[in-house]
């Protein structure tokens, strides 16, 4: 089976992070999140200051800077995105090592690769020390709709057991001597797709009747009990209220870097 | 003393117009383990599916305990009827054993330690105490089906009904699932064509054959029926006998 492939994000680990109930962790990434995009480009500073803090925070969660790196390809897309506006944007131009680059071109790429790398920084330490299944019930206590957390919950748990059917569909096709190798094969692929469709939704009815079985009436009942002590919330709130802190101080003072 | 189950003159037709049964009578008395016995197509899961509400009867009425299947006791029945499905894999849907073991008796508002006391009781009555905290999809097949039974057991129901219990199992995992049964003091209705499963198991069988009971009776003398057998299309596996009444 192809155990597991979705749950390597997550590292267990007995810290400080790893305990902190996933609601208070989850309203804390998101702050955080939303002080580095309110954040101006030019506030250098305090974008250092920013990836400051997430080193402590994953040096208090005692994951391997290794385990962080290999886990920001997720961002390759947008570096790529970003490195492509210098040479296509418009505006004043510069040419350093005789390349010419819009000015305009380069802060933007600068603005989306920064914060884009403080935010995924940040959701790999939240995934890193927080249980898939924990996230959705901290999901559920800071009462995201609970049709979205009922189905993301769903797939956590079955999408394994599609992939193993997936597979068998494969191993069934090919056992038949089909290989997909070229654009006239996608019809055939397509035909296994919607077969594929077909069995998870005859799943998802047996699941419901299941469920209906054991007193099901529309809502996930409360299982585990996470209450959050106020100690904890204000424990998560310390990387947010500093780099909120960070950001008023700037606003306030003007120490940020060249443009401030 | 009432029944725990009692089923009369159950009628039903799928919305598609396939009558599935036609009529089915039956009476469990509590602490009994009955077989139903029947081919493909005899109707079994869709009696099955009637026995907690799920499928409304069309004619005839089912009642668990004397409280009858309707409406306004859907939740008490369900509470009741420990339906274990065929597919573990349908019955096991929250991340953890320890979740799903808890789900049926948290929606009866059970909360607490006391549910928590729940999951672990019902997880030793069948011997899987040690995966409380394991995703079911890492688990055997059979520790699935096992689990499976767990969920039910902890929402304490007056009888457990299994659709084709051994189906999938390999040859330890299903003497361990009989093991666990027998050990059961709750009243089993077992739904299977695995004629020895139901020999080993229960004392008493039913026979469903195009939408009604076709035969009732102590399970040896079933068995021992060539002819019956043969007129519902069941059949002993290769080189299996049963003898009439003495002990083989
Ligand atoms: N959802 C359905 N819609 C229409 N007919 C059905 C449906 N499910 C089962 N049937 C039909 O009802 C009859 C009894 O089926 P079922 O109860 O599943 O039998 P068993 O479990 O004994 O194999 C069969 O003829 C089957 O084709
Ligand atoms: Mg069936």
């Amino acid at each position: 089976m192809g155990a597991g492939h979705h749950h390597q994000l997550y590292r267990a680990g007995d810290t400080l992070v790893h305990r902190l109930p996933p609601q208070c962790k989850l309203a804390a990434v998101a702050a955080f999140a939303m002080a580095v995009v309110a954040t101006p480009r030019e506030w250098f500073a305090a974008f250092g200051t920013y990836a400051l803090l997430l080193a402590g925070v994953v040096l208090l969660a005692r994951i391997p800077p290794g385990f962080v790196l290999r886990r920001m390809a997720i961002e390759i897309p947008f570096v790529v995105f970003a490195l492509a506006i210098p040479f296509v944007g418009t505006g004043e131009r510069v040419s350093p090592l005789g390349l010419s680059l819009s000015l305009p071109g380069l802060w933007a790429a600068w603005n989306i690769l920064a914060k884009a790398t403080l935010g995924v920084v940040a959701s790999i330490v939240l995934a890193a020390t927080t249980e898939p299944r924990l996230m959705l019930l901290g999901a559920q206590r800071l009462r995201l709709p609970p049709m979205l957390v009922q189905i993301a919950m769903f797939m956590l748990r079955y999408l394994d057991v599609i992939m193993d059917e997936m597979r068998r569909m494969r191993v069934a096709r090919e056992s038949r001597g089909f290989t997909a190798r070229d654009v006239r094969h996608i019809p055939v692929i397509a035909r296994s797709a919607g077969a594929l469709f077909i069995r998870s939704y005859e799943r998802g009815e047996r699941v419901h009747l299941a469920m209906l079985s054991r007193g099901y009436t529309g809502s996930m009942p409360v299982i585990q009990d996470l209450t959050a002590s106020a100690r904890q919330w204000l424990l998560a709130g310390t990387l947010p209220g500093a780099a909120l802190a960070v950001l008023l101080g700037t606003a306030l003072f003007g120490t940020g870097g060249v443009g401030a | 003393m009432t029944a725990s189950l009692e089923v009369s003159r159950l009628a039903y037709a799928y919305p598609d117009g396939t009558q599935a049964l036609f009529g089915v009578d039956l009476r469990i008395e509590r602490g009994e383990r009955v077989a139903l016995l029947g081919p493909n197509g005899a109707g079994k899961t869709t009696l099955v599916m009637h026995l907690n509400g799920i499928l409304t009867a069309g004619h005839g009425t089912v009642s668990v305990a004397g409280l009858p299947v309707a409406k306004g006791s859907m939740q008490e029945i369900r509470r009741r009827v420990g339906l274990v499905f065929q597919d573990p894999d349908d019955q096991l849907f929250m991340p953890t054993v320890r979740e799903d073991v808890a789900f049926g008796p948290a929606n009866l508002g059970v909360r607490g330690e006391e549910l928590q006391q729940r999951v672990k009781d019902a997880l030793e009555r069948v011997g899987m105490l040690e995966a409380i905290d394991r995703p079911p999809h890492h688990l055997s097949f059979g520790q699935r089906r096992r689990v499976a039974v767990a969920t039910v057991l902890a929402m304490e129901p007056e009888i457990l009904v299994l659709d084709e219990p051994s189906s999938n199992l390999d040859p330890a995992s299903r003497r361990e699932l009989a093991e666990i049964l027998r050990s059961l003091d709750v009243t089993v209705l077992m739904v299977t064509h695995d004629l020895p499963y139901a020999l080993e198991l229960c004392e008493r069988s039913l026979i469903l054959s195009g939408g009604v009971i076709a035969a009732d009776g102590p399970t040896r003398e079933i068995l021992s029926d060539a002819g019956l057998l043969a007129a519902h299309r069941l059949e002993l596996p290769y080189g299996f006998t049963v003898g009439r009444g003495e002990e083989t």
